[in-house]
């Protein structure tokens, strides 16, 4: 077990330090920088602004200059937004983003579970064909439409909830979190039915209702923990997908996260707000790997660790 | 004893295969749709005398009149509606078909390889696999994107480049099993090379775990493209994709919710086919499901 997370743990190790590495030098790469979209200005002034950030110094030791500031939990200035380090960027948007990635997991799961129970049990009852048309639909209408027609009935026709920002507290929140929890409860409700289905034929499954326990509770103690395995498995994933849709929900409901500084920095060429996103999201998706084999194999005794 | 002169007529795996995803409706009905929506993007613009660039002066922001000459309206430009889905139509599929395409094709041959091959060069050849797997797919995308400074060449490389490691992954396991296989043995043994092993025996014993996860890969890439396009990332005005037609229709929705449901409609069409197809495909090829 412990040999299986430290192997884990250097295996994700290194995959953030090929991204970390990676991102830093294909960013210097792409062509522009992050004063080029700038007014005109004289060589002099951006030969300062150059130095002040140590652009001038070849890439190599720039690089060697990020990792000493990472070592030291110092992302750096941001080259974009004067006077702000990357550090307070990450500080004030990355609890938007964790609330609303965090409870478009929870929508996700506790639908999406619901969902596929019932198609399971009533197979091709009205529950099962709901559960079938919403799985269709959040795997086919891409977020980028779903978002804004959201927004255009419920906020614009409707008036229930702003339009987006996040000056109406939770009530701006709900409908960026719902349209993200969207493609997420698709996937879980089809993976859930499925493996409903083939757990429900199982021997053990006919012998707990031939010993007489009731439907109930043979889906509740018995079905759900099996049939929920595939859907723990798939959290991992989930939670990259989760910061895809994320980076969209953020532009088109304007909430200040850092999905929306991720894409923005990266147009502009900043550098070190990128970087830090880049190790930030790297590292989301690397524990939450890690942490879905270790509950897996804690909950399922064929998953073995070695 | 049965009668075996009359036995009914041989047919072979791939012919019953086709056979049952021909018997399923929902996947034939997405098929036809599919294609009436490639045959209306890539013909449909003929039909007007203007391109989906023409700013018509006369009629900006006109809104949908089938009496007018812009049937379902212009946008701020006074550019044709109708004609610009159509043709970010084109980018969009053609990127999509021929993304899936390229990212199957180095997928397979790569997986193949690792598979067949086995030991040390699969090792490596796993890890980067393995590497690449661990990034987040937007971080990948969207840098790639950049180093190869945007337009349609760009976001080809990005997308493909993006999305070559689940077929790989797929065919290696496929590849895996196969080599193990007595007529991989015997090929061995009569004196076959390992390249003419992997060219006649592996690969074409991996088509149908192909054809299903290929088919995916189709509304995958579309996604992607749209994706990046909406972002800002990929294609850029004036040319037009559906991704970034949906990004325009998204600035206007509080007053014309038009130009965003045609392209993101159309869009949302496709996706459906080829999610239907796909499915089609999978209970009519891969017996290991259902």
């Amino acid at each position: 077990m412990l040999r299986f997370v430290a192997k884990r743990l250097w295996g994700g190790g290194l995959t953030l330090a090929a991204l970390v590495t990676l991102t830093f030098f294909v960013m210097r790469l792409a062509p522009g920088g992050p004063f080029s979209k700038n007014r005109k200005i004289s060589p002099e002034v951006l030969a300062n602004i150059q130095e002040a950030f140590h652009l001038d110094e070849p890439v190599w030791q720039q690089f060697g200059r990020w990792l000493w500031g990472l070592a030291h939990l110092d992302l750096g200035p941001s080259t974009r937004f004067r006077d702000y380090s990357v550090n307070d960027i990450i500080a004030s948007g990355l609890p938007w983003s964790l609330t609303i990635g965090f409870w478009a997991i929870v929508v996700a799961s506790l639908v999406g579970i619901a969902l596929g129970i019932a198609g399971a049990l009533r197979r091709n009852g009205a529950s099962d064909y709901l559960a079938g048309t919403i799985g269709v639909i959040g795997i086919a209408i891409p977020i980028f439409v779903i978002g804004p027609l959201a927004q255009a009935f419920f906020a614009l026709r409707l008036g229930w909830v702003p339009v987006g920002g996040i000056a109406g507290g939770w009530n701006a929140l709900i409908l960026p979190i719902l349209v993200l929890a969207l493609p997420n409860i698709a996937y879980i409700s089809r993976l859930t039915r499925s493996s409903m289905i083939e757990v429900l034929r199982e021997n053990y499954v006919r012998t707990a209702r031939a010993k007489g326990l009731g439907a109930r509770r043979t889906v509740l103690r018995h079905v759900l923990k099996g049939a929920l395995l595939p859907v723990i498995a798939y959290l991992g994933p989930a939670t990259a997908a989760i910061i895809t849709g994320s980076i969209l929900i953020e532009t088109i409901f304007a909430v200040p996260g850092i999905g929306r500084h991720f894409v923005d920095a990266a147009l502009n060429r900043d550098y070190p707000l990128v970087m830090g996103i880049t190790i930030l999201y790297g590292g989301l998706v690397i524990v939450a790997n890690i942490a879905t084999d270790l509950v897996r194999g804690w909950i399922d005794p064929r998953v073995r660790h070695d | 004893m049965t009668d075996v002169t009359t036995a009914p007529r041989h047919l072979s795996t791939f012919q019953l295969q086709l056979r049952r995803f021909a018997a399923n409706r929902l996947a034939m009905a997405s098929v036809v749709i599919l294609l009436l929506i490639v045959v209306l993007c890539f013909l449909g613009p003929y039909a007007f005398p203007f391109t989906g660039e023409d700013a018509d002066f006369d009629y900006i922001s006109a809104p949908i009149d089938f009496s007018s000459p812009h049937l379902f309206g212009t946008d701020d430009f006074g550019r044709d509606l109708l004609v610009r889905v159509m043709e970010g139509g084109q980018v969009s599929l053609t990127i999509g078909f021929l993304g899936a395409l390229t990212a199957g094709g180095i997928g397979v041959i790569y997986g193949a390889v690792a598979g067949y091959v086995g030991g040390r060069t699969d090792r490596i050849m796993m890890a980067a696999v393995e590497v690449l797997y661990g990034f987040p797919y937007v971080i990948l995308v969207i840098l790639l994107g950049l180093l190869f400074g945007g337009g349609t060449v760009a976001l080809f490389a990005a997308i493909v480049f993006t999305l070559w490691l689940t077929p790989a992954v797929i065919v290696r396991a496929q590849a895996q099993s196969l080599a193990r296989r007595e007529f991989v043995e015997a090929a061995r043994a009569g004196g076959m090379t390992g390249s003419g092993i992997l060219f006649t025996h592996i690969l074409p014993n991996c088509f149908s775990v192909v054809l299903v996860y290929g088919s995916l890969l189709v509304p995958e890439v579309i996604l992607s493209e749209s994706f990046l396009s909406f972002l800002g990332i990929g294609i850029r005005e004036p040319q037009a994709s559906w991704g970034n037609l949906i990004q325009t229709g998204t600035a206007a929705m509080d007053t014309d919710l038009r130009l965003l449901l045609l392209p993101g409609g159309l869009l949302a069409a496709v996706l459906f086919c080829l999610n239907f197809i796909a499915d089609g495909l999978r209970d009519a090829f891969d017996p290991n499901e259902r």
